[in-house]
C-alpha cells in the first residue's frame, strides 16, 4: 500500500505534482495578464492583482467587470464573493496544516483550489505528504502565476483593439472553463442555469457589474427554500 | 485610475481575509448545512452569471454579436476536454473570424 512507500519517493512524487500544477496555472496566468491589460488596466495593476489577490477566478471577475464597462467597486464585490470558497478550503485545511502565528499569516495567501486539492490528496498518504503538497503547490503556483501574469500583461499591452482579436469572447470562455469542472451534479447545473438566466434578465434594469451580484442570491434562495421545505 | 487601484486593494484585502478566516474559524461552522450548501454553490452561480453577462451584455443593453460564436466554440472545446488555454484561444479565434467575415 501507499503507506509502505519510503518518504523520499513520496516527497518526489508530491513535488512533481506541485510543479506540474504550477506550470499549468502559469499558462493560465498568461491569458489573465493579456486580458488584464486589454481590459484597460496597466501592467503594474495587472501584476498587483496576481501578487495581492492571488486567486484566479476573483482576478478574472474584477477584470471582466471593468472591461465590460461596470463600476470597479461592483467588480470588487463580485471578486470577493467568488473568493469566499477559499474560506471553505481554509477550514478544510486547518486541521491538517495546524498553522500558528507568522506561518498562518503567510500560508493563508496560498489557500487556493489547487493547493487544497493537492494537499488533501497527499493527506490520504500521510499528514506529512499532505502538508508538503499544500506548501509546494502553493509556492510553485505563486512563482509561476506571477511570472505568467507579467509576460501576458506585457503582451496584452501591445495589442491594439482587443475586440479585433476576439479577446472580449475569451473572457466568458475563461469563466466557462472555470465553471465546467464544477458541473458534476444536478443541483450544480440547476444553479448555473438559474444564475445565468437571472443575471442576463436584470442586465437592462441595474448598472453594469450588478447583475452578477443579483445572481449570487440564487444559491442563497435555493438553500433557504430547501431548508423551509425540509422543516 | 484611482478607482481601479481602490478596487484592486479592496479585492485583495477581502480575498486575503477570507482565506485567513477559513484557517481560523471553528470547525463546527462547517456543520451548518445552509452555510455548506451556499458556499458550495456560490462559485457555480457566480461563474455562470459572469459567463452569461460577458457574452450578452454591452453596458446595460443585451446584444447578440461575435462573442456568442466565440463562446459556442469554447463550449465545443470544453466538451472535447481541451485544456484551459485552448478553450480561451479557440473562443478568441472564432469571435475574431466572425468579425472579419461579417
Amino acid at each position: 500500500m501507499t503507506e509502505a512507500q519510503p518518504w523520499p519517493a513520496v516527497r518526489a512524487s508530491v513535488v512533481r505534482t506541485a510543479l506540474s500544477v504550477g506550470v499549468a496555472t502559469g499558462a493560465y496566468a498568461l491569458s489573465f495578464g493579456a486580458l488584464g491589460t486589454a481590459a484597460g488596466l496597466s501592467v503594474v495593476q495587472t501584476c498587483a492583482l496576481s501578487v495581492l489577490v492571488f486567486t484566479g477566478g476573483s482576478q478574472f471577475a474584477l477584470v471582466g467587470v471593468i472591461g465590460g464597462g461596470g463600476s470597479a467597486m461592483s467588480g470588487a464585490a463580485s471578486a470577493v464573493l467568488l473568493g469566499s470558497r477559499n474560506a471553505l478550503y481554509g477550514a478544510r485545511l486547518a486541521p491538517l496544516l495546524r498553522l500558528r502565528g507568522v506561518r498562518r499569516v503567510l500560508g493563508a495567501q496560498l489557500v487556493l483550489d489547487e493547493s487544497t486539492a493537492v494537499g488533501l490528496a497527499g493527506e490520504d498518504q500521510s499528514e506529512r505528504a499532505g502538508r508538503l503538497g499544500f506548501w509546494a503547490t502553493g509556492l510553485s503556483i505563486f512563482v509561476l502565476w506571477n511570472l505568467g501574469t507579467l509576460v501576458g500583461a506585457l503582451a496584452g499591452a501591445v495589442i491594439g483593439d482587443p475586440r479585433e482579436l476576439g479577446l472580449d469572447a475569451a473572457v466568458p470562455a475563461a469563466f466557462l472553463a472555470l465553471l465546467a469542472p464544477r458541473l458534476r451534479s444536478r443541483p450544480a447545473w440547476l444553479t448555473a442555469v438559474a444564475a445565468a438566466v437571472v443575471a442576463v434578465a436584470v442586465v437592462p434594469l441595474v448598472p453594469a457589474g450588478v447583475p452578477v451580484l443579483v445572481a449570487a442570491l440564487v444559491p442563497v434562495a435555493a438553500a433557504v427554500g430547501r431548508r423551509r421545505a425540509a422543516a | 485610475m484611482t478607482g481601479t487601484w481602490a478596487a484592486i486593494l479592496v479585492t485583495a484585502a477581502g480575498c486575503y481575509l477570507l482565506k485567513l478566516a477559513g484557517l481560523s474559524v471553528p470547525q463546527r461552522l462547517l456543520d451548518n448545512p445552509v452555510v455548506l450548501r451556499v458556499s458550495a454553490m456560490l462559485p457555480v452561480a457566480l461563474l455562470a452569471a459572469l459567463a452569461a453577462v460577458q457574452t450578452f451584455a454591452d453596458g446595460t443593453r443585451l446584444v447578440v454579436d461575435a462573442r456568442l460564436a466565440g463562446v459556442a466554440a469554447a463550449v465545443a472545446a470544453l466538451v472535447l476536454r481541451a485544456p484551459f488555454l485552448v478553450v480561451v484561444a479557440v473562443a478568441a479565434l472564432a469571435a475574431a473570424l466572425v468579425r472579419v467575415a461579417v
